[in-house]
């Protein structure tokens, strides 16, 4: 559910700039929400007073500026270059692309959308299973000093590796790509969380738990009224890291593993020298990652007491 | 029950990273069923300290303490703490505070319903029906304060001990709760123990009060008994002699025998 509402949101926000760009307002800034007041006052504008312009001003006009310098910038390097394509082009590429999102052609040419879809079930598994454990062990950690004893060296080991040197493992135990780049997921998001999770419990004002030890709280009412509460805003930072690292992951594993993924898409329109639909892919994953960690941001907000 | 709460030649060393600290040591004191106690002294002499014996909250390093017969080894609800900063759970409303106390205390013989009764009237009790829903963020510091005193209270404790309860007030809502908590206290005959700085709050409260020296090593330097009559007027006792020698003898031990010398 969350993931086609995801994914119709891309759309949504990039489907606005094709007028922009026609406009030669040159704004191609799809993941940022000002862009869409900044067109609609125009009119308006004369009707705001002047601190309400003034503001309008400051918080449009440097983003608008950025990415208009950066389009301009884009297009002059690709005008060097015979093999970069230029906005325009990537553009129209785009548009070609998104009239048909979910086409299947077979297991090697399907629509983008279907790609896209695959990524981010392919993350939501490894990222759901790596909070189903991590938060959990991270609650032990923080809560008992001979847990984190154990655990603490295996931790400090494994969490620098980078997240590729998993796959081999992955490929060697399940005999298969596909649970292969859910485990690479898996174990590279599972730290932040376990950790932030950790970390809260640690953290949590000795006056509470004092509260605890005077009403003799049993061990279950602790974690439900003390430990849950107070650890949840670390645990939500901990959630919003790991998604940043799976997205980053997932792109990188896909490409090693291929299958339909947006990873895989990459590295099959390099193959097949399609530039333009490389850089729409930057976009994409851009642009997903960012709604990723606003929509989880939103739900960290809700949570801060 | 002469002896209820009974503290035996307790000594308490704290070990640090320049090595062992003692903070208080030599100390005896009983207290009746039923009596008020104030401890008072320098800051940093170890009245927290003493406080959270009682409660259980640390342990002596040598003597022994004992409440209603039995030694103590822990902290438990028949001790009830009003802790110095409130200490109230930032995610629970004021109800979801007390009611915590109410439900660990009472759930095994009472139903939902008269757990809720007595959340709701310990609230009343401090004068707060009207903010039972609100949390902690939205309701002034004294308003606090009433709320760890509500959710003290309500769990019927046979000993209430409290860590400067009054201390971060303005003197007006101080005054109104000392009041209160007077009345309550008379009320409910609960053994109490409170940590003051307060030498007008400890005499108007306390049957005696217990006078601590400074610190390290700090002992108890004096116990002055307070017998005035109850119940007693804040505006009445101004015009007491007795009164005001009992305020003298304290301001005198503070001041004169126990001077801090400046730092
Ligand atoms: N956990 C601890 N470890 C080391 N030293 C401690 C510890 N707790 C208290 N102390 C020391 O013991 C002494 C007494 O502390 P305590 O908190 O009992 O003082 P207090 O009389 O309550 O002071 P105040 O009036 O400022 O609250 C202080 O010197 C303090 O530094
Ligand atoms: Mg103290």
């Amino acid at each position: 559910m969350a993931v086609i509402s995801i994914n119709r949101k891309v759309k949504d926000d990039i489907s606005p700039s094709v007028i922009k760009v026609e406009n030669n307002v040159m704004n191609i800034d799809v993941g940022k929400s000002e862009d869409k007041k900044a067109e609609i006052p125009n009119k308006k504008i004369i009707l705001l007073s002047k601190s309400a312009r003034e503001f309008l001003f400051k918080k449009t006009f440097p983003p608008l500026l950025g990415v208009a310098l950066f389009i301009v910038g884009w297009a002059l390097l690709a005008q060097q270059s015979e093999n970069l394509p230029g906005p325009e082009k990537t553009w129209n590429s785009a548009v070609e692309l998104f009239s048909d999102p979910f086409y299947d052609n077979g297991p090697n040419d399907k629509g983008i959308g279907w790609n896209l879809l695959n990524s981010l079930q392919r993350v939501g598994i490894g990222f759901g299973l790596a909070a189903l454990i991590g938060i959990p062990v991270g609650f032990m950690i923080g809560r008992f000093a001979f847990f984190n004893g154990m655990t603490s060296p295996i931790i400090s080991l494994l969490r620098p590796v980078s997240p590729l040197a998993w796959l081999p493992i992955g490929l060697l135990v399940f005999q298969d790509s596909q649970p292969a780049a859910i485990w690479v997921i898996f174990i590279s998001s599972i730290w932040p969380m376990m950790i932030n999770t950790a970390v809260g419990v640690t953290k949590i004002p000795q006056d509470y738990m004092n509260v605890a030890r005077v009403l003799k709280l049993s061990e279950w009412k602790i974690f439900t009224r003390i430990l849950f509460p107070a650890v949840l805003p670390y645990m939500m930072t901990g959630v919003r890291l790991s998604i940043g690292v799976a997205w980053l992951v997932i792109v990188a594993a896909e490409m090693l593993t291929g299958g339909v993924g947006i990873g895989f898409w990459v590295w099959d329109e390099w193959n097949n020298l399609n530039v333009e639909h490389i850089i729409i892919a930057i976009f994409i994953i851009g642009i997903v990652g960012l709604l990723l960690e606003k929509f989880l941001m939103l739900i960290a907000k809700r949570f801060e007491y | 029950m002469s002896k209820y709460v009974h503290v035996e030649n307790v000594k308490v060393v704290f070990e640090t990273k320049n090595g062992s600290f003692t903070a208080i040591t030599d100390i005896d004191l009983s207290v009746q069923q039923g009596e008020f106690i104030s401890i008072i002294g320098h800051s940093g002499c170890g009245k927290s300290t003493l406080l959270n014996l009682v409660a259980g909250l640390i342990e002596p390093t040598e003597g022994a303490l004992f409440c209603s017969g039995r030694e103590i080894d822990g902290p438990g609800p028949e001790r009830a703490v009003v802790f110095q900063n409130h200490s109230l759970l930032p995610w629970l409303t004021c109800f979801g505070n007390v009611y915590l106390a109410v439900e660990r205390v009472f759930s095994r013989k009472e139903d939902k319903a008269s757990l809720k009764k007595r959340t709701n009237d310990a609230l009343e009790l401090v004068g707060l029906s009207h903010a039972t829903h609100k949390l902690p963020h939205e309701i002034s510091g004294g308003m606090k304060q009433r709320v760890g005193i509500a959710r003290a209270l309500s769990m019927q404790p046979k000993v209430l001990l409290l860590d400067e309860p009054f201390g971060a007030l303005d003197a007006l809502t101080r005054a109104n709760l000392q009041d209160e908590l007077m009345r309550i206290v008379a009320a409910s005959g609960t053994t109490s123990i409170m940590v003051t700085h307060d030498v007008d709050e400890a005499v108007l409260l306390s049957d005696r009060i217990v006078m601590m020296t400074n610190g390290p090593s700090a002992t108890i330097g004096e116990i002055l008994n307070v017998n005035l009559p109850r119940p007693r007027n804040r505006l009445a006792l101004v015009e007491n002699t007795e009164y005001t020698h009992l305020r003298s003898e304290v301001l005198k031990f503070l001041y004169e025998r126990q001077a801090k010398k400046a730092a």
